[in-house]
């Protein structure tokens, strides 16, 4: 009955060290693993616990010597963020900017991929490197054209590109369209062809099979695109800060708003990074089932 | 012209009887059948070249032009220049190309570590994830809230823990640790690299973790179960089995990983501001900088190029060494 403990017979008792089958993983690996992370955990937590406990501090605690407890817990800066710098209108531009481009880059994505996945056709191959090309290009290259660019259309026909919400949700939807194409053919070749084939025998037109068959099929996938395209757009910097106005200027933006010339209003600063991540956090957390189904079926074939 | 060609002749024989004989009202099928795929490409197709070609086009035209502010409202009446934006460029021993070399470099040495410690905690954290054990769930979303987090907002509160008189990071170092003789600047001079570094790799490894975790769904199940009856223990499984299965997983995500990190605008910008300092001077920044400070969008605009150049180059030979080029374009 007592068989030795280094036996490989996978029925057999063991000792820590003999191998194990990927159900009950050695000591060595369960310590390592705890290990680890813990402190991953210490290391990703550290600023959001900053953010959250400084919110709640008086301006005296933030200004000295770093303090890991509030002197005096207040909810103050949370009003005063509004009043300090007009955060709520850049709030409003903010979701504007960010789900306009978003809501655009889902729909211009979902009939590009569609094309790609489902027809045959010439300058299918150009146009899938091209595009997944210029997810290589640092984002200074597009700046200053795009400046000109859009002065340039603006003086010829009166659009005002330049410092409008337009021009900044055009640029942000073509950030996150490369991507989105990219990860949407991969989800839609993973809808057997053989739905939309029969919603095509039933009777539907290419366009009504694509949002009868395909789309519900690859909602995971869509749902995905989404959430990365507004996060591209609702975290995005560069061009927020040379391509907005006073009325139309972004959160990204406006946050730097909250250090004046003597002092910066950390308490608020903070306050106010909290108040404008936790929409895209939350929303982020409840639908990263969905990334993870995405990405799995989408970028990593 | 498509493939689908065939079938949907079939397809409209087969459908008088069915359902959709109802609706008559149908484009004509050849335009559908041979425009429809373009029609379909066509918002995605106009906007790449609107805000994707045309500013490169442009950009490489803007090159050869001296671009002082002067010019800006009128830039196509800017006097040509040839490739003398270009000769300042990369004359490495007058100032602006010294600077630029010195950026690049920069650069690549922060690209390298940190796309490295990216890869590293993102594969480990995913690889210890892989088994199913109490508060798992919990920690998978936890580790996904430094990507969620808006850039400038998780950037800017590790400035505020990088400040010299009232950030955390001076807090436990020098008065509570003791390590430090007097606090330490952490945004200005040598360790403003370190600085970057760190808030680089918090914000980029979670990408990882997650391509990787990704790519670990694809590993059949019954490998492992093989190995195990074979007598491979769990650490011999990740090492056998676990890493050699995420190659191709791994070549895309270091790839992806490289380009943003090295393009990176945001995080610096929000770190430091309008001018990094020199030992983080990296070079989105660096171009950043030399086109607004000095209003010489000529010569910033001959940077960007080589850039761009530097960065098809290393794409290429990368796809060519990882033999994921043929994939890539029959996407």
């Amino acid at each position: 009955m007592s068989s030795p403990a280094t036996t490989t017979r996978p029925t057999a008792p063991r000792s820590p060290s003999a191998p194990r089958s990927p159900m009950a993983p050695p000591r060595s690996f369960l310590w390592s693993r705890r290990i680890f992370l813990t402190l991953l955990v210490g290391f990703v937590l550290l600023p959001v616990y900053v953010m959250v406990s400084s919110s709640l501090k008086p301006l005296q605690d933030v200004t000295e010597k770093f303090r890991w407890l509030p002197s005096d817990l207040t909810v103050q800066p949370y009003f005063d963020i509004w009043e300090t710098v007009p955060l709520a209108d850049y709030f409003v531009n903010s979701l504007i900017v960010a789900g306009a481009a978003t809501v655009c880059s889902v729909t211009i994505a979902v009939f590009a991929a569609y094309a790609v996945s489902r027809y045959r056709f010439k300058g299918k191959r150009v146009f899938t490197v091209t595009v997944l090309s210029t997810q290589m290009f640092p984002g200074i290259l597009f700046l200053l054209p795009l400046f000109l660019i859009y002065v340039n259309i603006g003086n010829a026909t009166g659009i005002a590109l330049f410092g409008s919400r337009a021009g900044l949700i055009l640029t942000y939807l073509t950030f996150s369209l490369p991507f989105s194409i990219w990860m949407l053919i991969g989800y839609f070749d993973s809808v057997p062809r053989e739905l939309d084939e029969a919603a095509l025998v039933d009777g539907c037109g290419p366009l009504g099979a694509l949002f009868r068959v395909v789309v519900p099929a690859a909602i995971p996938g869509i749902v995905a695109v989404a959430v990365y395209a507004f996060m591209t757009a609702w975290g995005e910097v560069l061009f927020a800060s040379v391509m907005t106005n006073d009325v139309t200027r972004t959160l990204a933006v406006g946050l730097q708003g909250y250090a004046t010339q003597n002092d910066v209003y950390w308490n608020q600063v903070m306050a106010a990074s909290l108040v404008v991540s936790i929409p895209v956090v939350a929303g982020f957390l409840l639908l990263q089932r969905y990334l993870v189904a995405g990405l799995t079926a989408g970028a990593v074939k | 012209m498509t493939v689908t060609a065939p079938e949907e002749t079939g397809t409209r024989a087969a459908k008088t009887d069915g359902p959709g004989a109802a609706r008559g009202a149908r484009p004509p099928g050849r335009i559908r059948r041979i425009g429809l795929p373009y029609l379909l490409l066509l918002p995605a197709l106009l906007l790449e070249i609107l805000v994707h070609l045309l500013p490169i086009v442009t950009g490489i035209f803007m090159s050869f032009k001296e671009l002082s502010q002067f010019y800006l409202r009128d830039w196509g009446a800017a006097p040509w220049r040839g490739l003398d934006n270009y000769s300042v460029t990369v004359d490495f021993d007058a100032p602006i190309g010294a600077a630029l070399l010195h950026s690049f470099a920069i650069t690549c040495a922060f690209t390298v570590l940190s796309v490295g410690l990216c890869w590293l905690l993102g594969t480990t954290a995913a690889v210890y994830l892989q088994e199913t054990f109490r508060g798992r769930g919990v920690l998978r979303a936890l580790f996904l809230v430094p990507y969620a987090l808006p850039v400038y907002a998780a950037v800017i509160t590790w400035a505020f823990m990088f400040q010299r008189d009232n950030g955390l990071v001076n807090h436990v170092l020098h008065d509570q640790l003791g390590l430090t003789d007097s606090p330490t600047f952490w945004l200005i001079g040598d360790n403003s690299f370190v600085a970057l570094l760190v808030v680089s790799v918090w914000k980029g490894w979670p990408f990882a973790f997650l391509i990787v975790m990704a790519g670990l769904q694809n590993i059949p199940r019954d490998m492992y179960e093989a190995a195990a009856i074979d007598g491979a223990g769990m650490w011999q499984q990740i090492r056998r089995i676990t890493l050699p299965s995420l190659r191709p997983v791994n070549q895309v995500l270091v790839l992806v990983l490289f380009l943003w990190t090295f393009n990176d605008f945001n995080t610096p910008y929000v770190l430091f501001g309008k001018s990094a300092p020199e030992s983080a001077d990296l070079i989105s920044i660096h171009i950043y900088q030399s086109s607004f400070a000095t209003w010489d969008f000529g010569t910033g605009s001959a940077m960007s190029v080589l850039l761009l150049l530097f960065l098809l180059v290393v794409t290429g030979l990368y796809l060519l060494v990882t033999n994921r080029g043929r994939k890539t374009a029959d996407v």
